[in-house]
């Protein structure tokens, strides 16, 4: 009944969303407001139908009605509320429907803002964004339907799920449901999906104004990249969250000892967020110098075609990986949706290329404008290699049959000196000025750190007889921070000498009246901190592994494990549960006991390996079990991970977060610019109809 | 039939003393430990499993190629040997990188190729933008001035009676 409830506002959603698409450009189009009103209405019924429609999923899921389809796959009886809950993005009906809430939240939002600055390009922005949107619902709807119920035809073995009955069917109703997928049966489950879903779904305001400048050819204004800059950071924020807490649960539950794997799946969100991360920048140079309009412009429409990209790799197990638990027919509207997106973004872009002149020109090549330019072209180049090496594997298996691996080593040597050489240009570019820069005062002010850093590096590397590549990384990081540190330093002291403040003051009130500028430099430090966990990750992790019997010991850098017996039980939703207990020693003390685990998903079939982790800010000793004595119990094997500076990349995700939300946090309280009236214009005339 | 025993003797003394020396390191050798089978592989991503390397793959299938490795230490080959062999049965895929040659040494050579596109154009763009300068900048050469001087006396005289 409630199933059913959601089934209609999805559909009446559908059609609605459509109507809006229509009625935003006819209104546009012949400049008449009261259709554009109309659609606005409509992008808000939207939202709040397709807000019952994920409700009554929800409830679904909570009251574990067994005839919808979608509570079969993501839910049983030993299902926990709170799994049940966040089951709606556990499966792949499920998540395309949040996915279209999120989107449809977004550009009711938006449609919510004040339109005096952008009348012209606010039909438009509704347009291109529902429609897009349509396109989600539309998926929802017809391919992966979560009110699809579940059908038995009489006298056959066959149980089919659909929307409809087919002829002759019954409504069949099982005894349980599958349950989630084991790897998500886990905390992280209401942190990383949502997140990384509206960081997705984000994306789709600033491509939108993109696309509406183009339409419009109010591009050359620039004033979509002002209104949009704050969207455009709240979905980099969320996407960067997303791929941080990715990271975390990957850490926690996949028990490989790493956060980060090169897996297709991780790549398909990196993409966005190089992509993105560059655009957050090149705006920046669009909107001081006037220049890179039509660059800053591709690069919001290649991140937007990335993020559907993303979701398409995701969301049909195209490259399998270890996300793939979705797997079906979505292929085909997905490549296509792809395909005329791509299409006529570009083919837009090109027909209104002149619209997108840039202003200025350049004085020197030793300028900020150079280095801007440089890393940009970085960023895209990381996300080629990216891109290349996730389809890879699919072009190889097309030509010449033969499926090949692309693993981490290959990311890391393609990846690694790009990111190092963003990381070098991270720290001196805020010491380019626009336009010249002096040679001889960049000299300046570089010397003292970059000396500094080859000290501290050198001796660093002498003293743990270090590898090469890790002195580098040392040496690039610690002059990345240094140089961003004294840029800090340099505000303060002009602010002490200049007005008396004390340093905290000077430091508080410089970054609170620079708030982009100092912002975007905790950023930049965060990123020196999240590089040093990869170095510790890359150049210092050790391992080791080793059968042990109850009371035999193993070392590993200091730190030694003692196995002190194995535990079985069954755990409440249908895992059996191996749970050593291990003392942890460090140099002969003794630290904690620590408890790895390996759960056997009696109905999935699928082992678990939950690792146990005593966290120190140098280092994780990280112990899985992964293996044992069948009958008596009494041995065991153990891996064991001593994994260096690992802290630093969650210590450096906060302060990451910090920043941005430090840039991005609106001057005065943002209430008012966002408007209740929803008639936008009463004292204007109305542009005449053809006009 | 005495002369095919020696013959027999002959050909099993020959085969003890030619034996390789791998081989017979096995007697008496130890169980290769847990660390050195994980070393090797780690190099190797399981056949089935997709983007799983061997040494934390927990599928049974798994567990028999590491013990299979175990045995191949065990037996004298070498880290190499292993490796190949597993390439030359389950095929390239069993490879945590692409190969460098043939058709998986594209995977190498794209990026390679889009950084050096890349540089290029930034280069170009930045010539551009300074060649735009520069002839934003540009003095206007008296050749271009092809007005005779007395027509400048009169419009200047002119602009002057304006004010």
């Amino acid at each position: 009944m409630i199933a059913d409830i959601g089934l209609i506002t999805l559909t009446l959603g559908f059609v609605l969303a459509l109507y809006a698409v229509g009625a935003s450009l006819y209104g546009g189009w012949r400049g008449q407001w009261k259709w554009v009103e109309s659609a606005r209405n409509a992008v808000l019924l939207v939202f709040g139908l397709l807000t019952i429609s994920v409700l009554a999923v929800v409830y679904s899921l909570i009251r574990l009605d067994l005839s919808v389809a979608y509570v079969t796959e993501v839910s049983s009886r030993a299902t926990s509320l709170f799994l049940r809950i966040t089951a709606l993005w556990g499966g792949q009906r499920g998540s395309l429907l949040f996915w279209s809430w999120l989107m449809a939240g977004f550009v009711a939002a938006v449609s919510l803002r004040k339109w005096e600055s952008d009348r012209t390009l606010m039909p438009y922005v509704i347009a291109v964004a529902t429609l897009t949107t349509s396109f989600f619902i539309f998926v929802v709807t017809f391919f992966a339907n979560p009110f699809a119920r579940v059908w038995h035809i009489p006298g056959t073995n066959e149980v089919v799920k659909a929307v409809f009955p087919p002829p002759g069917a019954e409504r069949f109703v099982p005894v349980d449901g599958q349950g989630l997928n084991p790897l998500l049966r886990h905390f992280g489950m209401i942190g990383h999906p949502p997140t990384s879903y509206i960081g997705f779904t984000g994306f789709v305001i600033p491509y939108s104004f993109a696309i509406a400048a183009l339409i419009t050819g109010e591009a050359r204004k620039d004033a979509w990249l002002r209104t949009t800059r704050r969207w455009t950071l709240v979905a980099w924020l969320f996407l960067s969250i997303g791929l941080l807490l990715g990271g975390r649960w990957a850490y926690d539950v996949l028990g490989w000892g790493g956060f980060w794997g090169w897996d297709p799946v991780e790549n398909a969100m990196l993409m966005p967020w190089l992509t993105g991360t560059a655009f957050l920048h090149s705006v920046m140079i669009t909107e001081k110098r006037g220049m890179l309009k039509v660059w800053s412009v591709v690069l919001i429409i290649l991140t937007y075609i990335l993020v559907v990209f993303g979701t398409f790799i995701t969301r049909t197990g195209l490259v399998s990986s270890v996300h793939a638990f979705a797997r079906s027919s979505l292929s085909m509207p997905f490549f296509i949706f792809i395909g005329l997106m791509l299409l006529g973004s570009l083919t837009l872009l090109m027909k209104r290329l002149d619209t997108l002149k840039s202003d200025h020109e350049l004085e020197s090549f030793v300028s900020r404008e150079a280095v801007f330019l440089l890393q940009n072209m970085l960023f895209v180049a990381i996300t080629v290699a990216v891109f290349w090496g996730t389809v890879f594997p699919m072009i190889s298996e097309l030509i010449t049959g033969d499926r090949i691996t692309v693993g981490p080593p290959y990311f890391n040597k393609v990846t690694g000196p790009m990111f190092a050489a963003l990381v070098l240009l991270m720290g001196v570019a805020p010491l380019f000025a626009w336009r010249r820069q002096a040679a001889r005062t960049l000299g300046k002010a570089l010397w003292a750190p970059f000396v500094v850093a080859v000290l501290f590096a050198v001796a660093l590397g002498i003293r743990y007889h270090m590898h090469p590549a890790a002195v580098f990384g040392i040496w690039l990081i610690s002059f990345v921070a240094l140089t961003t540190l004294l840029e800090f330093w340099k505000g303060m002291r002009a602010r002490m000498s200049a007005r008396k403040e004390d340093p905290l003051t000077a430091l508080a009130r410089l970054i609170t009246r620079n708030r982009r500028r100092y912002g975007g430099y905790i950023v930049h430090l965060a990123v020196c901190l999240m590089a040093l966990a990869v170095i510790g990750d890359a150049y210092f992790k050790q391992e080791t592994q080793a059968p042990l019997r109850i009371g035999e010991t193993l070392t590993l850098n200091g730190y030694t494990i003692r196995f002190d017996g194995l535990r079985e039980y069954l755990g409440s939703d249908g895992r059996e549960v191996l749970e050593a207990e291990i003392s942890l020693f460090k140099d002969g003390e003794f630290v904690r006991v620590l408890r790895p685990r390996r759960d056997y998903f009696i109905v999935q079939q699928q082992p678990v390996t939950i690792p146990a982790v005593h966290t120190t800010f140098a280092a994780d000793v990280y112990v899985l079990l992964v293996g044992w004595e069948e009958i008596t119990a009494t041995s065991a094997t153990f891996k064991m991970y001593w994994n260096p500076l690992i802290i630093w990349m969650w210590t450096g995700g906060i302060l990451l977060i910090i920043g941005t939300l430090i840039a991005m946090w609106p001057d005065r309280m943002a209430l008012g610019d966002v408007s209740y009236v929803l008639r936008p214009t009463t004292t204007q005339p109305q542009p005449s109809a053809g006009g | 039939m005495r002369w095919v025993r020696w013959l027999v003797a002959i050909a099993f003394l020959t085969a003890m003393i030619l034996r390789p020396p791998t081989a017979i390191a096995q007697e008496g050798s130890r169980v290769p430990t847990d660390d050195e089978v994980n070393a090797i592989a780690k190099k190797l991503y399981c056949p089935v499993c997709p983007n799983t390397p061997l040494d934390v793959c927990e599928t049974l299938a798994c567990r028999d190629w590491r013990e299979q490795i175990r045995d191949q230490l065990a037996a004298g080959w070498t880290e190499e040997q292993i490796i190949t062999y597993f390439v030359e049965r389950y095929g390239q895929r069993v490879l945590a990188e692409p190969q460098r040659k043939g058709f998986a040494a594209l995977a190498w050579v794209l990026p390679v190729i889009a950084v050096a596109v890349g540089l290029a154009i930034v280069i170009q763009v930045l010539r551009a933008w300074r060649a735009r300068r520069a002839l934003a900048t540009a003095p206007p050469t008296p050749a271009s001035v092809d007005v005779p001087p007395e027509v400048v006396a009169r419009v200047e005289k002119e602009i002057k009676d304006l004010w």
